[in-house]
């Protein structure tokens, strides 16, 4: 089980949280006007990074909200977290290579 | 090759088994092949068989990053099936049950294929909905399927407990044909009957590049040993394929998720089928050596460690103590995850992708084991004829786009 890093509550297990998948896809403002693959690459295409992956997730069973993290999809460790609306944080270049 | 037979078992041990061969050649990476099939599991390891033994495409070659059935090939819980609710699902997976029925034969190498039923459980009025509707949808596509109440699901499989607990047993959905096969065997199977047909596989060769012509079209694999030029490439990398995928400039819709198995201590043979429960969430058999073959779900996030988190692999055990409470004090031996990409339908991509050259077999998620043969077979045919089986023609990546999903994933809403 993880213990991911909320960041308005800390660290926490794994079981109060919900994983809401690839962070900093935004919907389209007008879909009407936008092809069919426009609009099945913003609902389906991800990048299924091997590495650092930014992700959103959701502290279901303690403050509530939404929030992105950094993680290493090599090795499960979180490297960051962040509050929404947020930019990604810069992470040190060897960041993710190796665990910790 | 050498032939398997009673006679040739006799021999070798005459000679004290000293007469063994290799199964297969050791072969090094020749500068260029006709065709490169990316990954050496059972779907990219039939599709070398069958592009050499029908499509006489024998100067090609299959790299491997690991050794061969080291990936998800080695690591699934060997379960086949074929009752899945959608036309073209029903057509796909059957095509690849009737290839198992005579793979022992085709390969001269023992699948250890038992078709000894899988039985799947109803708990609730919604489960007998949706179970009775695949039964139905299943025999109108001439798949075999049948409805049991819970005294004759309990005749079946005796270690059911079907009354006392929480979520008693209402019905079940049973597929007489369905059942096991040895999940090593299919990949050596695979692999020695490739390579007797001049297919070269190269083991600890893990792809880095791909390399494309003017055109677009791809020319050569960048790998760890050298570069190799190939017209064509298929990829049947499962969990990495968004990462081999991306050195072609393609994304797919897929998200690798870890899937964990287990097996507990070998007993003797008390367990005669398989059993599957969705809503509980578990599915159970037991291997000719013993062990319990036990399924559990995918972790919630996406990830490539090959390893799950211990609570997923705690709640299939509770759901696997409450229907059977006679394995309440078996121990478990091992547990591991392996890397499954999963589609947002649930079913696989076997397609032509925008690259001309590059093919994909991708996608089979929670449950590729089943097909291996089927997917192998039309895969090939996809390769050699640069277009889709008319089996695999439903299983594009434009679907997503064109909204021709085939949604197992609402069909079951579980894994499978």
């Amino acid at each position: 089980m993880l213990l991911i890093p909320c960041p308005y509550c800390g660290a926490r297990p794994e079981l109060e949280f919900a994983y809401a998948g690839q962070a900093h896809l935004a919907r389209p403002q007008d879909p009407a006007t936008i092809s069919a693959q426009q609009w099945a690459d913003f609902l389906y295409l991800r990048d299924n990074t091997r590495g650092v992956h930014a992700e959103r997730w959701r502290h279901t069973h303690g403050c509530g909200r939404f929030f992105n993290a950094l993680r290493d999809t090599t090795n499960d460790h979180f490297l960051a977290s962040y509050r929404s609306g947020e930019p990604p944080p810069s992470l040190p270049p060897d960041a993710g290579q190796a665990p910790p | 090759m050498q032939r398997f037979s009673a006679l040739s078992l006799l021999g070798r041990a005459l000679d004290g088994h000293r007469g063994w061969a290799a199964q297969w050649r050791r072969a090094t990476p020749k500068a260029a092949y006709d065709a490169v099939i990316i990954g050496g599991g059972g779907h990219g390891l039939g599709a070398a068989y069958y592009l050499a033994s029908e499509h006489r495409l024998n100067n090609i070659a299959v790299l491997e990053k690991g050794w061969i059935g080291g990936g998800n090939t080695g690591r699934n819980t060997t379960v086949i099936r074929s009752n899945y609710l959608f036309a073209e699902s029903a057509a796909l997976y059957d095509h690849a049950l009737k290839l198992w029925e005579h793979l022992s034969q085709a390969l001269n190498y023992n699948m250890m294929f038992s078709q000894r039923g899988v039985m799947m459980l109803a708990h609730s009025v919604h489960d007998m909905q949706v179970i009775k509707r695949h039964v139905h949808a299943n025999r109108v596509n001439g798949v075999d399927n049948e409805w049991l109440t819970p005294q004759q699901a309990k005749a079946f499989c005796p270690p059911l407990n079907i009354g006392d607990m929480r979520y008693p047993v209402l019905g079940a959905g049973l597929q007489r044909r369905g059942g096991t096969a040895r999940h090593d065997a299919v990949a050596w199977g695979f692999a020695r009957a490739a390579d007797a047909l001049g297919v070269d596989i190269i083991e600890n060769c893990e792809v880095t590049g791909i390399r494309r012509d003017a055109r677009g079209a791809v020319e050569a694999v960048e790998t760890t040993r050298g570069l190799i030029r190939a017209p064509k490439i298929g990829v049947a990398a499962a969990g990495n394929t968004s990462v081999i995928m991306k050195m072609a400039g393609i994304r797919l819709p897929l998200e690798s998720y870890p899937l964990q198995a287990l097996v507990s201590e070998p007993v003797k043979p008390v367990f005669p089928c398989v059993v599957m429960s969705n809503s509980m969430h578990a599915y159970i058999s037991q291997s000719d050596k013993g062990e319990l073959v036990i399924g559990a779900g995918t972790d919630a996030y996406t990830s490539y460690t090959q390893r799950g988190g211990l609570h997923i692999s705690a709640h299939a055990l509770e759901a696997v103590c409450e229907l059977f409470p006679i394995f309440r004090r078996l121990r478990m031996l091992r547990n591991w995850g392996g890397i499954v990409d999963l589609t947002p339908d649930r079913s696989p991509i076997i397609a032509k992708t925008p690259v001309a050259g590059l093919y994909v077999n991708c996608g089979w998620g929670t449950g590729g084991f089943k097909a291996t043969p089927g997917s192998a077979h039309v895969f090939a045919w996809t390769i050699a004829h640069d277009e889709p089986h008319p089996i695999n023609a439903p299983f594009t990546i434009e679907r997503f786009r064109d909204g021709q999903l085939i949604d197992e994933a609402a069909a079951a809403a579980v894994a499978h």
